[in-house]
Order: C-alpha cells, then structure tokens, then sequence
C-alpha cells in the first residue's frame, strides 16, 4: 500500500493577518507557520491506514526551502519519505500540475490531502488532482477504512451524511473528524532528521490565476449594548432596526 | 457572452443556493448582453425546471439519463464540461456548496479553465477578468484575476441575493454519452437530517460556546434555532470536547458561515472562531464577561448569564412569532 500525503505550509490560526507591499503579499513578519491541520490529519489517517496492514506514506509538498521545517514535522509524525517541488505555489492549478506529474509514475494506492488549506481556502486539491491523474476523488471524508484494494468511506455532504465506496486508487481530502492529531515524539524528531526528502524541480506549468491585492475586511461600528433586564428589547432591534428576522 | 450554471437539485428539489446561482449569472449576463444556460442534472420534473426561468435562465440543458440519479463528481463534471463545450459558453458559475466543491475543480481542468472559489463579488471587467473572494478563512478578502478563455467560479451561498428576473426558457434534453461502466465510486447510503436549516446555507444561525456549561443546556440554544427557524451551530471547544458534532463547528477550522444573522450566546470570540463568522451581516454576542473580544466584532451586546438572558429572548422571540403568523 502505497500513500501519497499533499501538505502546505500555512500560517498559525492565530495569526493577526496583515499584508504588505501595498497590500499585494501576505505579511509573514513574526508569524509562525504549521502544517495545514486538514492535511496533518490526512497523514495521521494515513499513517493509522499503513501500520494496520503495511506500506509506506510519502509526503509532497510545493514550496520554497522555506517550507521544509513543515516537511521535516511530518517526517517526525511518521511519514516515510518526502519530496518537495522547488516551486512558490502560484495558485491551486499550478500546484496540483507540479504534484500530479510526479504521482503520475509512482503508483500510488492512496492519494490524501486536506479539505482546504486555512490561508487560501480553495479546496480544490483533490478535485483537480482527481481529473488530472484520472481518478475518482471523494471530498470531505470523515472516516476511511482500506481492505482489498476498496475505500469504505463517509463523507460530509450538504445537510448529511454519505457512505460510499471507492475502487482504489482514488484522491480523498479530509475533513475535522477523520482523526486525532499525532504529537511526534522525540525518537520520531531524531529519525525525522534522517529520513529522505528529496528535491525535485518544477515543470513548467502556467497559473489561471493571480492574486492582485488583498484586503482586511473593514471594522465593525460600535457594539449596541442591551440591558440583561431587558434582553427580550433584542428581538425588537433584530425585527425592526437590523431587518433580519 | 454566455454563462453556463449548474442548477443542483436535492431530490427533485432546486436549492436556495442553485437559484442564487441563476440569479447571479443572469444580472452577468445583463451587462454583456449574455445568455444565461441552468444546467439540472438527475431527475426534475419540467414543472420545477421551469422554475430556474423565473431567476433568469434563457435556456435549460437537462441531464436526465440513469447516471446521474447517483451524484458523483466524476460524471457531474463531465456533464457540466459537455455543457459547457456544447454552448460555447466561456463562464460557469457553481454555488460553493460541498457538491459544488466537489465539481467545481473537476469541471475545471477538463476545460483548461481558471478557477475561483468562495467569490463574493460580481465580476470586475474593466481591466482583465477580476473577482474578489475570501482568503485566511474571512479574515481577510482577495481580488484575483483569471487568465484563461473559459472561468469557472465557485460562488459563497448566501452572499447573493435572488432577484426574479421571468424567462421564458426552452428544456432541452441532452446527453453527455456518460456510462457507469468504469464507474470506480459506489454510494451505499445518504442520510440527511430532515426538517434541520443546513447550517452552510442557513440565513439565521444560533451558536452555543463553553459558557453553556454542558450539553444538557443545549435545549435553550435549539429551542430558540427552532422558533426563528435558524440553524444550530456552536464553537470549537464545544466540539473537542463532543458536546456538539463537529459538523456544527464554526471557525477557522471548522465550516466558515456567512449568515444574515449570527447568534453568539458564551463564546469569547477568539480570533479562530470570529474568521469563521465574521462576514455575518448581523451579529449578537450574549457573555457574561465584559471583555470578552466578541463584543468588538458584534452588533448587538448582552453582557449577561446567559441562563437568565435566553429565557427571556426565546419567550420574546415566540411571541413575535406568534404575531407575525
């Protein structure tokens, strides 16, 4: 069983957003970068798929060398081996070319990724990866289990639930309930040092995209208190004044 | 120029958002003296076809074949590409709902095209093609620009109003030339809440965070949802710790909701859960700690318990309801 892990780098959910360069580049000062959490639990499902019944979890990512403390984290959660594309992930068709030129030849069983990345939210991934290497794609799974070359999946969908299953292989992207994170533990680090990341270089792909300008959406106005004595006057304010119920 | 629109349908039914979509697409089309084509794909009877001309569609294509009485993104998106390709259409709008996310990249690259998603504006074309959308889980917007000939946007439910706009509408029958034949995805089972709001698509949302002590208090928080017809939702401490499912877990890590009003009853507002919420048109923050950073994002304050303030708002709110039936 072969398993091919997507992360990306993004910023903590803590971060303050700013933007600089008259607003055209994410301003990275003093923030602190993580793994996308979707995708961590992408790898942990992963990893929990692979020690049941063997096989080996390699994790992708396309990014500058600035992203490999990220990839050096998943290599200490556990994954075996790591590539990262040499490239600044222009938009989400840019990247998903760069990943499925290099899956294309290595035959993997199980292609995982997040629902969306928490900075750019495109949640397009699996999506795009699914058409370009001609396999089914399942968005938002909450659960997966891998016996006989079959998926048995759940899967979020509008207003419910779904169980499905896929002939693999297949590209699924994960939704919050899939697992828990894995903290890694310092043999993990120690091993995460040494395990394989290989570099490869980007082939020549064009974005249909451009972000131009980015912009913080504008402050509220001052919050309208209302006596606790007499909250039952909100229901009032929301008919008539705000117009929304 | 010609739009293309997928029309999703529940059962037989179009959704709210599929008649956004339509909508929006047609005030499009009225500035380029465009067309407007609803693509329905599975089974809807032409009584309810009919009703996407009442939003502004000129022409409906009807996918109808067995295929599709089963969604799957593999063959949803290539009927909406065969559509596509088959009206010479050079933009295709699809709500952003999880069916929609689920076509939408894949109808993508079977055309070559540019793809946005969580738009919230109307097409800028005075210089290029532009939109805006939002980036860090609505703590911040973006404009972007696409490139290519054909754009394909993913469009934020509830962002966008319905405006009735009558057309009279040809159905056309049409046929991708799909088979299950090499089919890899099989559904087993979908089950849906009935009579529940869908919190992604809900226009009024009422939340619960920890300062609703457990999930045994939960009644206040449903019984004032049911009696606005709002959806539940709740914070995510709340669903760490399995008081509520994690399907109703609003934030940066969880669903990012854009109702016309929100409803936060013990919840601080920390940055995480305000990205998640804070493009609600309205919003209330009821806590009984002055400083909690909600009432900086709020509209509406209660500083209050709010076992003592949300009876007093659910008797307030039935008989307001009670004289508006």
């Amino acid at each position: 069983m072969k398993v091919l892990v997507c992360i990306s780098q993004v910023p903590d959910t803590t971060t303050k957003v700013g933007f600089t360069d008259n607003n055209t580049k994410f301003n990275t000062q003093g923030v602190q970068f993580i793994i996308n959490p979707y995708d961590e639990l992408a790898l942990t499902r992963a990893l929990e798929i692979t020690e049941k019944q063997g096989g080996t979890v390699t994790v992708i990512n396309v990014g500058l060398a600035e992203t490999e403390p990220s990839i050096r984290k998943a290599l200490a959660i556990g994954a075996n081996d790591a590539v990262r594309i040499n490239a600044e992930p222009m938009d989400a068709f840019f990247v998903a070319e760069q990943i499925s030129n290099y899956a294309k030849n290595e035959n993997f069983d199980l292609i995982l990724t997040g629902r969306e990345s928490i900075d750019y939210n495109g949640g397009m991934m699996a999506g795009l990866l699914g058409e370009m290497l001609q396999l089914p794609s399942v968005n938002v799974i909450t659960a997966i289990e891998v016996e006989n070359g079959m998926a048995k999946l759940e899967r979020d969908i509008d207003g419910g639930r779904e169980r499905l299953e896929v002939k693999l292989p297949m590209v699924g992207s994960a939704q919050k309930e899939l697992t828990e994170p894995r903290i890694p533990n310092m043999r993990g680090i120690m091993a995460a040092r040494t395990k394989p990341l290989t570099v490869v270089e980007p082939i020549g792909a064009q974005a249909n995209t451009q972000t131009t300008s980015f912009e913080n959406p504008p402050a509220k106005g001052a919050c309208k208190l209302i006596d606790p004595a007499n909250a039952a006057d909100l229901i009032g304010l929301l008919h008539n004044e705000a117009k929304v119920i | 120029m010609k739009i293309i629109v997928f029309a999703e349908n529940q059962e037989g039914q179009f959704k709210k958002s599929s008649l956004e979509a339509v909508s929006y697409a047609a005030q499009i089309a009225a500035t380029n003296n465009g067309s407007v084509i609803a693509v329905s794909i599975g089974q809807v009877s032409n009584d309810k076809l009919a009703e996407l001309s009442k939003y502004g569609a000129d022409q409906i294509f009807n996918y109808s074949q067995e295929v599709f009485n089963t969604f799957y993104g593999e063959t949803y998106s290539k009927a909406l590409a065969h559509a596509t390709k088959n009206a010479g259409a050079e933009l295709v709008i699809i709500s952003n709902t999880y069916s929609g996310k689920t076509i939408a990249p894949r109808t993508a690259a079977q055309l070559g095209a540019g793809i946005v998603s969580g738009v919230t504006s109307f097409p800028n074309t005075t210089n290029g093609f532009n939109v805006r959308r939002t980036v860090f889980s609505g703590k911040a917007f973006a404009d972007v620009a696409i490139n290519t000939s054909i754009k394909v946007l993913a469009i934020t439910p509830n962002s966008f109003s319905l405006i009735e706009n009558h057309k009279t509408a040809n159905i056309e029958q049409m046929d991708a030339g799909i088979s299950t034949d090499h089919l890899a995805s099989k559904s087993i089972e979908i089950a849906r809440a009935s009579g529940k709001v869908v919190l992604t698509e809900a226009e009024l949302v009422v939340s619960g965070g920890r300062g609703m002590k457990g999930p045994e208090n939960w009644h206040l928080i449903e019984s004032l949802a049911d009696i606005l017809g709002a959806a539940t939702a709740c914070s995510k401490p709340v669903s760490d710790i399995h008081w509520r499912p994690h399907s109703e877990h609003v934030g940066q890590t969880g669903i990012t909701i854009k109702p016309n009003l929100y409803i936060a009853i013990g919840i601080s507002g920390a940055i995480q859960h305000l990205a998640g919420v804070s493009a609600s048109k309205v919003i209330v923050a009821i806590n009984k700690d002055p400083e909690a950073p909600f009432f900086k994002a709020a509209d509406y304050g209660i500083v209050g318990d709010a076992f003592d303030v949300l009876p007093k708002i659910i008797e307030a709110a039935k008989s307001f309801k009670s004289q508006q039936a």
